[in-house]
């Protein structure tokens, strides 16, 4: 019953067991379960590979692979594993090329991730070689099938795999277009943010929308909460994914200034320019952060907007890879603003710098606690959509999918 | 006259890692002019040309505002740099430019240390009332992946 050996966990959302965050086999089955299993892993952007013959490296777990635009313009996604001795294929991050050649023994790959050739494959003078049966069709990379939606590219190995926007049904389909759109990506930053902590303690922060005003102190402190604000949190049917939303002050006029107390004792930007919001997405949603199940994450803090992507580096480390993003046809003030308003998020973020930590925080406080267990019971025991923030709903939601998905 | 540039400069940096080191960090943003640019960036992105930063003040009351965030908002464990930081190499130009190689070394509160970034400042330098100032300080790691967060200016 228990696929983890020795371990037990109580049936429910609620309660959640320490091995889950420390157990190497766990990992090893959340690769198999979840990475692998039937979901949609983000890869890549679209506008990182804009003509045939770019690729860029990516991870599905901690599987390394090669996303590339192939011939006829379609985008392939492949294990970067060689078929041959298992070395990577490509040892860049990005770049452009005809083919990928192993460098160990020169087998060479087409941008499918199709085996082409084989060096010596007949030998030399006559001897050594490979055997003539050798068929090379049925050697290669494992492959992933690769979708698109509203420029970004997602891939799975699974042939149980939903058909992509189905799987994230309408509502967060409706989230994911209010921000990104029909409008034309451009990336403005990139950074990796080490965190030492287990990728599910980051997956989890992120979908926690009870934090917020308790941990990060940033706009409390200025004095630039807006205590009238509404929102709350979506999690979708099966709890794979959540949009969680901070609307607007009510009369919907937006001013950094109007949330101000008047206080002696509290701090003032001294420089208010980062804050407000520039009108671009017609509605009264100030902030959404919007997650897709296992490892990704889109942002939209005002004007700043990013994708998240979360690579497990083990069962103590995760990447966090930050995408900044603009558009296009972004005005000069717009871009302007965006590159303050990213003052916000990334590794050195107002808000964001305190997530990077406390994942490490809860990693080193359960260092003896594997049997222990944690408590997830604000807003009560489900995992449904609440329209407060006060609620560990969509944490909750997390975990529905992963109990589900990893069958314990 | 470059070599009295070179020692005025030397000694800005001095003071600039010694504020930061030294945990006085009220001190710092007077280092700047008060239209600036101060930003932390990485090698990769600086290539490619992305315009976004990891911090990105665009005047020195932003700074203000982030020494001030470090101080009363931000939770972040107690931890102190040490940089150490190379001679400046002078570039042409009406402002004075250079470009200087850093290494900065964290200290974590239960004395944990690490190489925490290596880099180099991309800096514009003005006279500004018998002082030099930083019109402009482009941090720039070699490294795009920062361990756990960045809380205190690089
Ligand atoms: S491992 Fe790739 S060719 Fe041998
Ligand atoms: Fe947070």
């Amino acid at each position: 019953m228990d696929a983890v050996v020795g371990r037990h966990w109580p049936a429910g959302l609620t309660r959640i067991p320490y091995w889950l965050y420390t157990d190497p086999d766990v990992l090893a089955l959340e690769q198999k379960r979840i990475f692998e299993g039937p979901v949609w892993n983000f890869l890549c952007l679209e506008t990182e590979l804009p003509t045939v013959g770019d690729y860029r490296t990516t991870f599905v777990g901690n599987m390394p692979v090669v996303v590339a635009r192939a011939e006829d313009a379609e985008l392939c996604a492949f294990e970067n594993r060689c078929a041959h001795r298992g070395a990577l294929i490509c040892l860049d991050d990005s770049g452009t090329a005809k083919d990928f050649q192993c460098v160990y023994h020169s087998w060479r790959y087409d941008l499918r991730g199709n085996l082409r050739s084989i060096a010596f494959a007949r030998g030399v003078n006559g001897k050594g070689g490979m055997p003539a049966d050798f068929d090379m069709s049925c050697h290669g990379p494992r492959k992933l099938r690769v979708t698109t939606f509203c420029g970004m590219v997602f891939g799975t190995l699974s042939d149980d795999a939903p058909e992509f926007t189905a799987w994230l049904g309408p509502e967060i389909v409706g989230r994911v277009r209010r921000v990104l759109g029909n409008r034309r990506l451009e990336i403005i930053g990139r950074f990796t943010q080490a965190l030492p902590n287990n990728w599910k303690l980051y997956f989890e922060n992120v979908r926690d929308t009870y934090h917020a005003s308790l941990l990060h102190l940033f706009f409390a402190t200025f004095r630039i909460t807006r205590l009238s604000s509404g929102g709350g949190v979506l999690v979708s049917e099966t709890g794979e994914h959540h949009a969680s939303a901070t609307l607007a002050p009510p009369q919907g006029k937006d001013s950094s200034y109007e949330g101000l107390r008047s206080d002696k004792a509290s701090f003032r930007l001294a420089d208010p320019s980062l804050l407000g919001m520039h009108d671009e997405f017609h509605d009264d949603i100030q902030l959404q952060i919007l997650s897709i199940f296992p490892t990704f994450v889109l942002q939209q803090v005002h004007n700043a907007l990013a994708v998240r992507q979360i690579v497990p580096r083990g069962v103590d480390a995760t990447d966090l890879n930050w995408t900044y993003l603009g558009f296009a046809d972004d005005t000069p003030e717009l871009r302007a603003h965006r590159l303050k308003q990213n003052n916000l998020v990334g590794p050195a973020g107002y808000v964001s710098m305190e997530d990077g930590a406390v994942g490490g925080f809860v990693q080193r406080g359960i260092a003896a606690a594997s049997e222990e267990l944690s408590v997830i019971e604000m807003g009560g025991a489900g995992a449904e959509t609440q329209e407060t923030r006060a609620t560990e709903a969509s944490v909750r939601g997390f975990w529905k999918a992963y109990r589900a998905h990893m069958a314990l | 006259m470059n070599a009295e540039t070179l020692f005025r400069l030397a000694s800005l940096n001095t003071d600039y890692a010694n504020c930061i080191d030294a945990d006085r960090l009220e001190e710092w943003p007077g280092l700047f002019l008060e239209q600036c640019l101060y930003k932390i960036t990485t090698a990769d992105n600086h290539r490619r040309g992305y315009a976004a930063g990891l911090v990105y003040a665009d005047s020195r009351a932003m700074l203000t505002d982030r020494v001030a965030a470090l101080r009363e908002a931000n939770i972040y464990e107690r931890q102190s740099y040490r940089h150490i930081v190379g001679m400046p190499a002078l570039r042409g130009g009406g402002d004075i430019t250079a470009e200087t190689p850093f290494l900065v070394v964290r200290t974590m509160r239960d004395g944990r240390m690490d190489l925490f970034a290596a880099g180099v400042y991309l800096d514009r330098v003005r006279e500004d009332g018998g002082s030099l100032r930083f019109a402009e300080r482009i941090v720039v790691c070699d490294s795009s992946r920062i361990d756990t967060l960045l809380a205190i200016p690089l």
